[in-house]
């Protein structure tokens, strides 16, 4: 056991199964003698060599199509999107291709890869460096999604999707690199795809969400407990496809009242999806209306400080909005 | 290809280290493919199947690129007019046939896909969609891998003249040529893209595009099956030996309409047509096989009889084959859901 930065605990992911399984290998922009723009990848080229940390030309469709190509004839790649927003030009290869080729050929083929891919802003990265595009993809079948927000999960959940047999978008995000930090096991192990976690118990409030803004509502939870007395509930859905519906239902019939909180844009988000499955499965355990808090339907969080500031989600944000719930 | 045969000593085949009989095998395939063409368009029309995409008058590249890859080890990444290249790697009549009426059986998709858009992994056909040209950074890929676990095989991959402008044909290309891959990319050029001309399409010559990305590209009359051969012979000799990538621009042109969703006179003469009908490919290569005297009218007679009853055949199998179970639509999302998605069908 370590404790270590999330960014840490995605390379050390990599550099696991990549000792473990030459098939294992690296794709994307800059990954290689630079490292990652991020840092991801430091070190990896020097272990493993250029041919396995393979730094690709400047064009995304071509780094998950040669991915995918690789993938049907028995390779692991994992293709690395140097930020979400510059992924849409590989959406065609993803939606129509990677999420298909299992269900298409009936069976016959399959596509093991990984697309990472990090996501998220308050970085001053403007509109195009900061955007969440998780529900572009959310809602393909075919694909499986995932977004961790702690160490442990960010190791355990790209080690499950590299041994995956079917595509999975793994969206890193970009502001937890150096931000959080957590104790990280150095040996083996995976976090099960398709499964939520429980970050805190609490019987005032359900609060649901995933990825960097769950740090804002574990900090707005510790507040309120010790200066309020609410006590929240707190849910880290791990996985957005496939959600882990049990664990939803469970942990809102735990208070009856639920908050869903992300920094993609509300509507059409992951957490409208999560709010019809409540309504389908526990309506009558509600006290409350379902909540929501997310970032603004405008296209993109702009680069000026009070503007980023005013578009993203924070402690305060979170905070009021699960004061609101736990005294309605 | 002279209609003679010979060049030099020994006929052209010959000297392309073809036999006799590897020759007779090639058209038998371009035939055959010809045939279930024309008898899939009849179909559609009969109502006995819904949908049909056509490759009449490109058979014959498509069979004698296949002859010249190993048909025993390459990867195919096949477009959907290319029926006779996946027969002559393999996929029968039968096969076929079942993909057409959408039947359980169809190796290619379950009765899934469109017919036209084939996979089998027994035979190394990767699966294909209807986005086209998303199958040319697949074959990279595949190449790549085989560069990397330093297997002697090609990934060999094709797809139209108006595919030819779609970004993944650029920035597949150009992946091929910076990490100088064992790929082979040839384009079908058959002059329309549903019913847009090749003038509207390409400003310059698709082949002369291989310049940019740093590997040959080269134009050939796709309608002659020993220059097909060669040029594609030689591609894969290269890949082998190393030296990347090739581009192969085949000229050919379309015969039939685009699918028999389309009125092709709407944007083409009669005339024009029937022009191009002259220069058949499949009609050149059997006057080449007797003017080398390996091939005669009887002999000719024999073989379509032959065609005719194993597409016979192939129609009343897959007409009389199964229809997939309705609830099998919930199936093969993951490679785990089988169990979850019986359970959703109860």
């Amino acid at each position: 056991m370590a404790v270590m930065e999330y960014i840490d605990a995605i390379r050390l992911a990599m550099k696991e199964e990549m000792e473990k399984d030459e098939s294992v290998f690296v794709l994307g922009e800059d990954v290689g003698v630079k490292g990652g723009v991020f840092t991801t990848t430091k070190g990896l080229m020097e272990q493993f060599g250029e041919e396995r940390v393979l730094d690709t030309p400047l064009a995304e469709s071509a780094i998950a199509g040669v991915a995918i190509g690789a993938a049907m004839v028995g390779m692991k790649p994992i293709a690395e999107m140097q930020y979400s927003d510059f992924m849409l030009p590989a959406t065609n290869q993803i939606i129509s291709e990677a999420a298909k080729i299992r269900y298409r050929s009936n069976n016959d083929w399959s596509c093991p890869i990984v697309v990472r891919a990090p996501i998220g802003g308050g970085i001053f990265g403007g509109l195009y460096h900061s955007q969440c595009p998780e529900s572009i993809f959310f809602g393909t079948p075919g694909l499986k999604i995932v977004a961790p927000f702690t160490a442990y999960d960010a190791k355990g959940l790209l080690k499950a999707a590299i041994q995956d047999p079917d595509p999975v978008l793994f969206f890193e995000n970009k502001k937890c690199y150096k931000m959080i930090k957590g104790d990280v096991p150095l040996e083996d192990y995976t976090v099960p795809i398709g499964k939520a976690n429980l970050l805190r118990e609490g019987a005032d409030i359900t609060v649901i969400g995933y990825s960097m803004p769950l740090h804002f509502c574990m900090q707005a939870a510790e507040e309120l407990e010790k200066e309020e007395g609410i006590t929240a509930h707190i849910l880290d859905l791990r996985t957005l496809q496939p959600l882990d519906r049990d664990s939803i239902i469970e942990a809102v019939r735990k208070t009856g009242k639920v908050l869903i909180v992300h920094e993609d844009n509300k509507t059409g988000g992951v957490g409208a999806e999560v709010a019809a499955i409540i309504s389908e499965e526990c309506l009558f355990d509600l006290d409350a209306p379902i909540m929501r808090c997310c970032s603004p339907d405008v296209p993109a969080m702009p680069i000026s400080p009070p503007m980023e500031k005013f578009f993203m989600l924070s402690k305060d944000k979170v905070k009021e909005a699960m004061r609101q719930l736990a005294v309605y | 290809m002279s209609e003679q045969g010979t060049v030099g000593t020994g006929h052209e085949h010959e000297q392309l280290g073809l036999s006799n009989g590897q020759v007779i095998d090639m058209y038998r395939y371009m035939l055959l493919a010809r045939k279930f063409d024309e008898r899939n368009l009849l179909l559609q029309r009969a109502g006995k199947i819904n949908f049909h995409v056509s490759g009449i008058g490109q058979e014959t590249t498509q069979v004698a690129a296949a002859f010249a890859l190993d048909r025993e080890r390459d990867y195919f990444l096949p477009y959907y007019r290319d029926y006779g290249f996946v027969m002559a790697v393999g996929m029968t009549a039968r096969e076929l046939m079942l993909s057409s009426f959408a039947k359980a059986g169809d190796p290619n998709s379950g009765g899934r896909q469109m017919p036209g858009h084939f996979g089998s992994k027994r035979l190394r056909i990767v699966t294909g969609s209807s986005p086209v040209t998303t199958q040319v950074p697949h074959a990279v890929g595949v190449a790549l891998a085989a560069k990397m676990r330093k297997q002697d095989i090609v990934s060999y991959v094709t797809f139209g003249e108006g595919s030819s402008n779609q970004g993944d044909f650029h920035e597949g290309l150009n992946f091929a040529g910076v990490h100088k891959l064992p790929v082979i990319i040839l384009c079908e050029n058959n002059q329309y893209a549903i019913s847009v001309p090749a003038h509207k399409q390409i400003g310059g010559k698709v082949s002369d595009r291989a310049l940019g990305y740093g590997f040959p590209g080269f134009r050939v009359d796709g309608n002659d099956a020993l220059a097909v051969y060669k040029a594609v012979k030689e591609a894969r000799e290269r890949a082998i030996r190393g030296e990347g990538p090739t581009l192969i621009e085949a000229m050919m042109y379309r015969l039939s309409p685009h699918s028999t969703s389309d009125n092709d006179l709407a944007y083409r003469t009669k005339e024009e047509v029937e022009e191009n009908w002259k220069k058949d490919g499949i009609a050149r290569f059997k006057a080449y096989l007797i003017g080398c005297g390996i091939w005669d009218e009887s002999k000719d007679a024999d073989l379509q009889e032959q065609v005719a009853l194993e597409i016979k055949d192939a129609t009343e199998f897959a007409d009389n084959a199964p229809y997939p179970k309705p609830e099998e639509t919930l199936l093969h999302v993951y490679a785990d859901d089988r169990e979850e998605g019986e359970k959703a069908w109860q």
